[in-house]
């Protein structure tokens, strides 16, 4: 007890330096917290992703198509349960800051995809509509749009202004989820295709294939994959997973980057935390050789340090820690480029791993100096 | 009278650990912060180098980047013989129809593919681009499977040196040269001969065209006819505006990015300059006394810790700056979230973004050191010197 009183006492001795310390932890604790979170973010899609649907497209890139012939052929494929089609539609609304992604899909969509939820009467409503569309929660609420909604959207692939008419709106089964997104009738593009650019008819950007048991994932893609060897198009097929996380190798430079420099904050902050206990300690030197001609030994005045250390750091850690959620609420509500941005249980340990390690550490130096002192040369020691 | 700059410098000595870690600290916020203005100033200078001013792409209208439009052969012959365009040596127009398809290749040592642009292209398209220039082996041969790979490919991509081969729309395609486009973003590109590859991709339009303008001043007018001209449904830019506009997303994304982290981290770095200047101005409250007592006036004890403050801001901004400065050696690929595509740069190091770190490092140290210093020039005299 005696311990933990004294530990607490030096703690505060000098308030303003325990105080801006503090802030610096929970600032740097927390700015570690949210950009653990924006990776995370990055993966949201891969995350999201079923192992029960495969992702089948043109094996020279994403941008060039398949021909809509393959479907047929696929259903054939022994352990296919449902072939879905689905076109980037990459169009603008209003201006080209307001991004969100607009797929072109074939009817059953929503079968394939039990995880968003539309209300019956609405998917029935988008059903009869050919240019009817559905879009996501998180979407709708940021536009603020409403069943019955006109959205003209500007193609960019596909030339012209095209108009929607919002038919229902989908939610995710949970949080992680990705609700920011809208779907409308493969249809409806096919069909204009055909009048306004016939060559570019009847091609699809990619085949989403569902599967009766997940442990056929590779056997179906083989399977696929080999029947339209040496022709045209050829395709590849991979899980959603694997596709998922092909887009974010495509960006891993960044998201190294991110990870590099979350690591770099906690070293500004173990500079900082170090630098307050070696002067604490440095301006103590007299005290702690007071203590030793008490009859304390080393091992005490090393713990009377590291317990200071650690006390401040779990202070403000914690702070860090707890101002993390609302922060990423705020910050997800403010900026809106990414679908999902939830703070994940791992951060949190992440974080209050990381104060533990910059606690000690910062001790460390301090401590052993202190568990050194000479009794006769401390005393001497002037602040 | 000012306090001499050596008393301000042998402080900072004598407390070597303290001045090492707050500097230190400063130090990585000013790293980042200078990483990141030359990572955006490394993109800016690869996509503007990427245009010639003179030269102007047409792509359909709406489709803001090449891989999306789609030009047909009647609407590129209409461009090709629009008085605007200048003429090459042979009498011919200067104008290069190209075709523009992304191909999935594996980067060295990654598990994913990465998008790679490849360029259908003639002898016209090197002609209108001075800064490629081809740098090993040979140009393809027109009407070959043939094609020659940028600097950036074939450094950092499988199978793109010469000598390899590379599979894709059904066949193989030699690679037979290797071309320097320099800093520019051809350097991340594939070039082949254009028809070629539109057989290949079963494509029966190109993707744009690019044509060097007869003179500058033309560009205006050229644009109304091709507005106005109903058989056409394109858009005419000048070639750099045209780069420079799809890099924006990507380089809004890395400075918001950038900055918004360095302000964050900057705060922290603040707050532990500003305990190390507490610090300096607790421990010396008798120096100080005896400062004023000899006769400097407040002013000049708060200049004296400013400066303090500032010289330690200096040193974290110089380390951060030396450290920044090694970056210019690595390059850095990601894709282009407007292209899809992969795109190589480099760190550039401007003396503006010089200027700009050690007045970010500086100011730091100004921040950090202020309340400190006021606090030091508010001390009387007698209450100093007695303080023990």
């Amino acid at each position: 007890m005696f311990v933990l009183k004294l530990v607490y006492k030096n703690a505060f001795r000098h308030r303003l330096r325990t105080l801006l310390t503090l802030a610096g932890l929970a600032i740097a604790v927390l700015a570690f917290g949210l950009l653990r979170t924006v990776v995370d973010a990055w993966y949201a899609g891969a995350a999201a992703a079923s192992g029960t649907r495969l992702i089948t497209r043109n094996a020279i890139s994403l941008a060039t198509f398949l021909p809509l012939h393959y479907e047929s052929r696929m259903r054939g494929v022994e352990g296919v349960t449902r072939v879905v089609r689905s076109n980037w539609f990459g169009g603008i609304y209003q201006e080209p800051k307001n991004f969100f992604p607009q797929f072109a899909v074939s009817d059953n969509y929503f079968e394939l995809y039990p995880e968003f939820i539309v209300p019956p009467a609405e998917l029935g409503a988008w059903m009869r509509d050919r240019k009817g569309c559905i879009v996501g929660r998180s979407l709708a609420e940021q536009y603020g749009f409403k069943v019955g909604d006109v959205l003209p959207i500007r193609g960019t692939i596909y030339p012209g202004t095209w108009e929607f008419v919002v038919r229902g709106i989908f939610d995710g089964a949970d949080s992680t989820k990705i609700t920011r997104q809208m779907v409308f009738h493969w249809d409806y593009l096919n069909e204009t295709l055909r009048k306004s650019a016939p060559r570019r008819a009847d091609a699809v950007g990619l085949f989403i294939v569902g599967i009766d048991n997940i442990d056929n994932a590779a056997a179906v893609a083989t399977g696929i994959d080999g029947l339209f060897s040496n022709s045209l198009a050829e395709t590849l097929t991979e899980t959603e997973q694997a596709f998922q996380l092909g887009f974010v190798a495509m960006s891993d430079q960044i998201v190294a980057a991110i990870r590099i420099v979350s690591y770099v904050v906690i070293l500004i902050i173990l500079a900082v935390m170090a630098n307050t206990m070696a002067m604490s300690a440095r301006e103590r030197t007299a005290e702690y050789a007071t203590l030793k001609a008490l009859g304390y030994g080393p091992l005490f005045l090393a713990l009377l340090i590291v317990g200071e250390s650690l006390f401040i750091c779990a202070l403000g850690g914690a702070l860090g820690v707890a101002a993390t959620v609302p922060t990423a609420l705020a910050f997800k509500k403010m900026v809106s480029i990414f679908p999902v941005f939830a703070v994940s249980r791992d951060t949190l340990w992440a974080q209050a791993a990381c104060a533990g390690a910059v606690a000690l550490a910062a001790a460390i130096v301090p401590a052993t100096r202190a568990a050194r002192v000479r009794i006769v040369e401390g005393l001497r020691a002037i602040g | 009278m000012a306090v001499p700059l050596s008393y301000v410098a042998r402080n900072l000595w004598t407390r070597r650990l303290t001045t090492a870690l707050t500097a230190g600290g400063l130090a990585l916020v000013v790293f980042v912060f200078a990483t990141v203005l030359m990572l955006d100033a490394g993109l800016k200078q690869t996509l503007v180098s990427t245009g010639e001013y003179d030269n102007v792409v047409a792509i359909r209208k709406g489709s803001e980047t090449e891989i999306q439009s789609g030009v047909t052969r009647l609407q590129a012959a209409v461009i090709e013989t629009h008085p605007a365009v200048a003429l090459g040596a042979d009498g011919k127009p200067l104008v290069s129809k190209e075709l523009i398809v992304l191909i999935s290749l594996r980067k060295i040592g990654a598990q994913k593919p990465s998008n790679v642009i490849i360029r259908g292209t003639s002898a016209t398209g090197f002609e209108l681009r001075p800064q490629v220039k081809l740098a090993a082996g040979r140009l393809f041969a027109p009407g070959s499977a043939e094609i020659i790979a940028g600097g950036a490919i074939a450094r950092g991509f499988e199978g793109t040196r010469i000598g390899e081969k590379l599979h894709f729309a059904g066949r193989d395609w030699q690679v037979v040269g290797s071309f320097d486009a320099g800093a520019s973003g051809f350097d991340s590109e594939i070039w082949g001969d254009v028809e070629t590859l539109l057989q290949a991709f079963r494509r029966t339009a190109f993707s744009s065209v690019a044509f060097r303008l007869a003179s500058s001043e033309r560009f205006d007018g050229l644009r109304a006819d091709i507005d106005g001209d109903p058989r056409l449904t394109n858009e005419v830019k000048r070639e750099r505006l045209f780069y420079s506009d799809q890099s924006r997303a990507l380089s809004t994304f890395i400075t918001v990015l950038g900055l918004t982290l360095t302000t964050v981290f900057s705060i922290g770095a603040m707050l532990g300059a500003m305990i190390t200047m507490y610090a300096a101005v607790a421990n010396r409250v008798t120096e100080i006394g005896t400062l004023r007592a000899l006769g400097f006036r407040r002013a000049a004890v708060l200049g004296a810790f400013l400066a303090e403050a500032m010289l330690l801001g200096l040193g974290g901004g110089l380390a951060g700056l030396a450290c920044a400065s090694l970056m210019q050696f690595a390059s850095f690929s990601t894709t282009n979230f407007q292209t899809f595509a992969d795109l190589a740069f480099r760190f550039a190091l401007t003396p503006a973004i010089v200027a700009k770190t050690i007045a970010f490092a500086l100011a730091m140290g100004l921040v950090g050191g202020f309340l400190p210093a006021v606090r030091a020039a508010r001390l009387e005299i007698v209450d100093a010197l007695r303080a023990s």
